[in-house]
């Protein structure tokens, strides 16, 4: 298939499919972030990750039209503000849910599959009825949208670049807080063992709060950022979970440079395949792959030393 | 479901009353044909003990309002709403009000079996204006053939169906691909085709009706790739990147649902300027209701290819945006499907009335032939086959969401649901 070309040509090709791998990887990461915060470290089942996503959506939606009307000047900044509001209305909806629901559930959490996907279709109503049925649209501030030339041949979305720098710098953040910080230390803690932590003063009941929060709050994020590329609806969350919980559970549960790695060759073989094969066919082979390594190796790429 | 549903709280209410008094208005002004219910005794004109009475008779609406296809079914609720309202306004059908049982099928195909059935079976409904996707009009079809129902289908269609038992409004695939692609051949000059599509039935039953017509029946030109990527999929850097590689002349594109938008907004991303028409994309799955959800500034340039846009210049289809506004808001836009929906009610009625009864076996009877030439898309006809008669259209996209309509064929396009040398 590339006898036609010339040597620059196919250059130029490569180097852009190779970006869009990376594009492709910052999306995996950025949506895995969340739910390997909550169902890595807490062992839940988070069935409405997309939901808390597509708040986060809903809420840049809210702000770009709040901006258009209100301070046009400063239009072409909302979106990092939308970022910020997207992760407090997540937080705070993860806040409400963990108090109302899931830390009920924590001695059974394979229930929690079930109540959070009750609660996944719940959500999905309620932004129908106040939203309505129909997709919305989010403008995004014309610098975010072009692409940058960097030969004749090679263009570089810039919101490509946006998801990547993103996803480094959330990924950097969760890495700080999980292995560098007390919180993190705690939240480690009662991972491994709940009633020891609990014995030494951890404060396991507000530490889970606040994971559960700031796991959600990450997803709302991820849903602001994925205004620039996908779509906004009612069921649009619906869109992510599988990918999200391939990630997740490909890379092993409990690991954040699992999840990483796991986005990353998920993501690169995907977007090589994509290029050769037909698109669905490609996304058939990624899934076999995954499955056959995991039959192989259940507990994922990358595991926690842990005793048991 | 209720069957006095109201638009939009008591606002649409009192719109809807004001709407509705003003088409009496009109209605008596202009002398109605005065078809009076005691010119037509029930018995005569329900000989099958279908839900009429001496003034009313009960239809039924069954479409998806919550689930994943709520997004493209509401408009067409709504445009079966309103042609209800404007019906019941002049009087109704055979002297008849019109009263309409909606049911729900929630996205579920199953579901919509079970709901037909009911609305056939419990409420014995004269006529179902309902369905969507191919999915769910299949699953309904075994009901209303068993039942002998009839259903008006809004959505434009792969073709390969001709039921006794169902109208079809939209137009199927030959009508809708053939015209745009030599229109696009001709005034452009475009020789190869990129086909990309979601990957379900229309997708890619429309493309292999498109890539027939390319390699057989047009001079010179040629398929470059051929692509589908899964319902829902929200990543397109590889596939454009492919046809960066293939520079086609033409992107054909038939993606839908949420996919769209990621697709529209990852081509604008990477630098393709639909604008500049290299390549041109020309679709069959972008409504004007899509663009909402993609952004106007997202697929500014794209041609798209249908019956019926918003923006078409005639006094039907200014009547028509005029009232469908009064009645569900200023804001709303209307899209091919929802003008089709909006037939459904008044073949019914010509069809009824022609037949001079509501029995389904005689309305089948009268409704091949029937013109409907108040149609905001313009005059349409149904054919033997039970589709319509209808022109084909091409539309330039503009930044504010709406088409210019830059192309309509010279005479209808025939329907042609098995068409041949295209198998």
């Amino acid at each position: 298939m590339f006898s036609d070309y010339t040597a620059s040509e196919l250059g130029a090709i490569f180097a852009m499919q190779g970006f869009a791998g990376l594009i492709l990887f910052s999306v995996f990461v950025l949506m895995a972030l969340g739910l390997a915060i909550i169902f890595g470290q807490m062992g839940v089942i988070n069935m409405a990750h997309g939901e808390f996503m597509i708040l986060g959506a809903y809420v840049t939606y809210l702000l770009s039209n709040f901006f258009a009307d209100y301070i046009p000047a400063l239009f072409s900044m909302y979106f990092f503000l939308a970022m910020l509001c997207a992760f407090v209305a997540s937080g705070a909806l993860g806040l409400l849910v963990e108090w109302a629901l899931i830390r009920h559930l924590y001695k059974r959490p394979l229930d929690t599959l079930l109540a959070t996907w009750g609660l996944s279709l719940i959500l999905q109503q309620i932004y129908r009825s106040v939203f309505g049925a129909r997709e919305v649209g989010v403008t995004i501030p014309d610098w975010m949208m072009g692409s940058l030339p960097l030969t004749d041949m090679i263009e570089i979305p810039i919101n490509g670049i946006f998801v990547m720098v993103l996803a480094v710098s959330i990924s950097i953040a969760v890495y700080v807080m999980m292995y560098r910080s007390r919180w993190g230390q705690q939240v480690r803690a009662i991972n491994n063992n709940r009633q020891m932590a609990d014995a030494v003063g951890i404060n396991t009941a507000w530490t889970d709060r606040m994971t559960f929060a700031i796991g959600c709050g990450v997803a709302g994020v991820a849903g602001s950022a994925f205004t620039m590329i996908g779509s906004t609806g009612p069921t649009a969350g619906q869109q992510y979970i599988v990918d999200t919980f391939l990630v997740v559970v490909f890379g092993g549960a409990g690991s954040l440079l699992g999840t990483i790695a796991s986005a990353f060759s998920i993501s690169q073989a995907q977007s090589i395949m994509e290029f050769f094969l037909s698109g669905s066919m490609a996304k058939v082979l990624t899934l076999l792959t995954v499955v056959c390594i995991l039959m192989l190796r259940p507990q994922g790429l990358f595991t926690l030393k842990l005793r048991k | 479901m209720t069957k006095s549903d109201t638009p939009m709280g008591t606002k649409g209410l009192s719109r809807r009353a004001v709407l509705a008094g003003g088409a009496a208005l009109t209605a008596s002004l202009f002398a109605p044909k005065g078809l009076r219910a005691q010119d037509f005794p029930t018995a005569a004109v329900n000989t099958t003990g279908l839900a009429v009475t001496d003034d009313t008779v009960t239809i039924g609406i069954l479409h998806s309002v919550t689930g994943t296809m709520a997004i493209s079914e509401t408009g067409s609720v709504q445009a079966e709403k309103l042609a209800i309202e404007q019906i019941n306004a002049q009087g109704g059908i055979l002297g008849r009000k019109i009263e309409y049982v909606q049911e729900d099928g929630g996205s579920d195909w199953p579901t919509f079996a079970e709901k037909a059935k009911k609305l056939l079976v419990q409420d014995k409904v004269a006529s179902v204006m309902g369905c969507w996707t191919s999915a769910s009009r299949k699953a309904v079809l075994p009901v209303f053939e068993q039942y002998n129902g009839m259903l008006y289908y809004p959505t434009f269609y792969e073709g390969l169906e001709e039921s006794p038992n169902v109208i079809y409004t939209g137009q199927e695939a030959t009508q809708q691909i053939i015209a745009g692609l030599d229109w696009v051949n001709k005034t452009k000059g475009a020789k190869s085709f990129y086909l990309l599509g979601s990957d379900y039935i229309w997708p890619r039953t429309s493309n292999k009706i498109a890539r027939k017509h390319i390699e057989n029946f047009m001079d010179g030109c040629k398929v470059v790739g051929e692509d589908y990527y899964p319902l829902g999929h929200t990543q397109f850097n590889s596939v454009i990147n492919k046809i960066r590689l293939k520079k086609p002349d033409v992107i054909y594109a038939i993606v839908v649902g949420g996919s769209n938008v990621a697709f529209y907004k990852q081509l604008k991303a990477a630098g393709i300027d639909m604008t500049k028409e290299d390549p041109i994309l020309l679709t069959i799955s972008v409504t004007e209701d899509e663009i909402r959800g993609i952004g106007g500034e997202n697929i500014d340039g794209a041609y798209a290819c249908m019956k019926y846009f918003q923006s078409l210049d005639n006094p039907n289809n200014a009547e028509f945006v005029t009232a469908f506004k009064e009645m569900w808001g200023d804001d709303i836009v209307i899209g091919d499907v929802t003008q089709a929906a909006y037939l459904g009610p008044w073949l019914w009625k010509a069809a009824v009335e022609k037949a001079g009864s509501f029995d389904v076996d005689k309305v089948r009877e009268a409704s091949p032939g029937i013109e409907l030439p108040t149609a905001p898309e313009g005059y349409v006809k149904i054919h033997e086959n039970h589709h319509l008669w209808s022109k084909t259209r091409v539309g330039h996209a503009k930044a504010d969401g709406q088409y210019e309509v830059v192309y309509e064929t010279a005479e209808l396009v025939e329907p042609d649901p098995f068409p041949e040398g295209y198998q």
